[in-house]
């Protein structure tokens, strides 16, 4: 087996493995009555894929692949409104560079700066920030996006902007949350979810408790867990033990980097910044109840959709459908793998993306494009 | 972009805004020490110890084999390549002209 061998330690993930097919076969998981276990994190996606665990597990295993890529699920309508803010007059434009190629209705973030945007590519709000500060004659709008484990980096940039009272800096916020879309997964009939590996460095900002729900009133297990190889078999196997015992709690796999009640200072400064929006637009998934994050009123100042009148938090927020053909939001809910998309590999693909899900290699479009995870098993190795 | 990379503080740079140089894989990086503000309020007491660094902060003090772990995990992944780059272009951001 190529993989194993690629394995920090084969010898480890061969016991593993062979752990969760025992456990597997007690609980009778079969291909045609598989247990189906969402990662919710696209950096498990990504790993699941890397190192085939999706084809190395037994059969009986099903990996639904979560909404946990920021990219992925960022809608059309958010791309365009970037794009609007950039073409302000003087507007510096600083985004995370997974979002640049994200496709709006009109164009992506890459084919603004083409045609003259100053959009620059960041690493770190700070980045922002600092050329906020360089430029004082220019506006700088930061484009917040992503889980828990950025939010409280911008959350913690607005802060030191407003200890410096700078008048040039907003952002543009979007952040999303983990534990909504994962209940609007469960609420939802056409899903099964039997168990879910959570997602390790969002747990690190805020803990394992925002997951009691899943267990407590859904009575499904999840373990939350690291994202090298090994620790994902092992999560696995956490969460087909307590399938198997009949147990449902919150476990964690990545004590090391995950302290039970997250990380105190991050937590302060997002709830010091931020409030719950009523609900945000998420891309494949539709409209969930405070899901999404917007900048408190006092604040407001460093608030690109109250400076500007550009965005959700303006008049009307704007719904625009998603292109023709594309199976995203089925993908996206796990109804389908992505090699059931028509356009797969056709219309989109990682160069050209249709879908968000291609654009980022967190997405599973891009990750079964990039590791072949369409092709039987026998090919691959 | 939602997974952090290890990196060692090597000096604080502005003890006010609570930054420091980090060394992300041989490239230096200024961070937010601010999410692992030691209790004590003394910063130089990170100085030396490895930290999960994400767009920017330190986001949790790990042990240096737990670094080496998690660094080979990601590069594994393509990830720490794609992160170097990422910082490589917010340097080039901060120096274009506007
Ligand atoms: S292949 Fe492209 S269009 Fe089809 S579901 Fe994936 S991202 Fe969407």
């Amino acid at each position: 087996m190529r993989y194993v061998q690629e394995f920090r330690d084969p010898t480890t993930a061969k016991v593993l493995l062979a752990e969760i097919a025992r456990v597997a076969d007690q609980i009778g998981a079969t291909p045609e009555k598989p247990v189906h276990i969402m990662e919710i994190c696209g950096g498990h996606t990504h790993a699941i894929f890397r190192y085939g665990l999706d084809r190395l597990t037994h059969p009986g295993i099903e990996f639904i692949h979560g909404p946990g890529c920021p990219v992925c699920v960022l809608p059309m309508a958010r791309v365009d409104e970037c794009v609007e803010l950039a073409q302000q007059p003087g507007v510096i434009f600083c985004t995370f560079g997974d979002a640049m190629r994200v496709p709006g209705t009109k164009k992506s973030l890459m084919q603004a700066k083409a045609d003259g945007c100053d959009i620059r590519m960041v690493y770190s709000p700070l980045d922002a920030l600092e050329l906020a500060r360089r430029n004082p004659n220019r506006e700088v709008i930061f484009f917040g996006l992503g889980f828990e484990t950025t939010t409280p980096s911008t959350a913690l940039t607005i802060q030191q902007a407003a200890r410096e009272g700078l008048t040039n800096f907003t952002v543009f916020c979007n952040h999303i949350t983990v534990p909504p879309p994962i209940k609007a997964l469960l609420d939802d009939p056409h899903m099964v979810l039997d168990g879910f590996v959570g997602p390790g460095h969002v747990s690190m900002v805020i803990g394992i408790h925002p997951y009691d729900f899943i267990a407590r009133d859904y009575g499904k297990p999840i373990v939350v867990a690291g994202f090298e190889p090994l620790d994902l078999l092992q999560s696995v196997l956490m969460v087909l033990i307590q399938i198997r015992d009949g147990r449902a709690e919150v476990e964690n796999q990545y004590s090391r980097i995950v302290p039970e009640h997250g990380n105190p200072v991050s937590i302060a400064a997002i709830e010091d910044v931020y409030e719950k929006r009523p609900s945000f637009a998420w891309r494949g998934l539709g409209e969930i109840d405070e899901s999404g994050l917007q900048i408190q009123a006092k604040y407001a100042a460093f608030d690109a959709e109250a400076k500007f009148g550009i965005g959700y938090g303006a008049e009307v927020a704007r719904e625009v459908e998603e292109p023709d053909g594309c199976a995203c939001s089925q993908v996206m809910t796990g109804r389908i793998k992505p090699i059931a998309c028509p356009q797969f590999g056709q219309c989109c693909t990682p160069e050209m993306p249709l879908g968000a899900l291609m654009v980022s290699s967190e997405g599973a479009c891009a990750a079964y494009y990039q590791y072949g995870g369409g092709r039987p098993l026998e090919a691959a190795e | 972009m939602c997974l952090g990379i290890p990196g060692q503080i090597v000096e604080i740079t502005d003890a006010n805004r609570m930054m420091a140089m980090a060394d992300v894989s041989g490239v230096r990086r200024e961070v937010s020490l601010a999410p692992v503000m030691p209790t004590s309020g003394d910063l130089t007491e990170v100085i030396g110890e490895w930290a999960l660094i994400h767009v920017g902060f330190a986001m949790a003090i790990i042990d240096a084999d737990e670094a080496a772990e998690t660094l080979a995990a990601l590069r594994g992944l393509g990830e720490a390549q794609e992160t170097l780059e990422a910082m490589a272009e917010g340097a080039k951001a901060l120096g274009e002209r506007a």
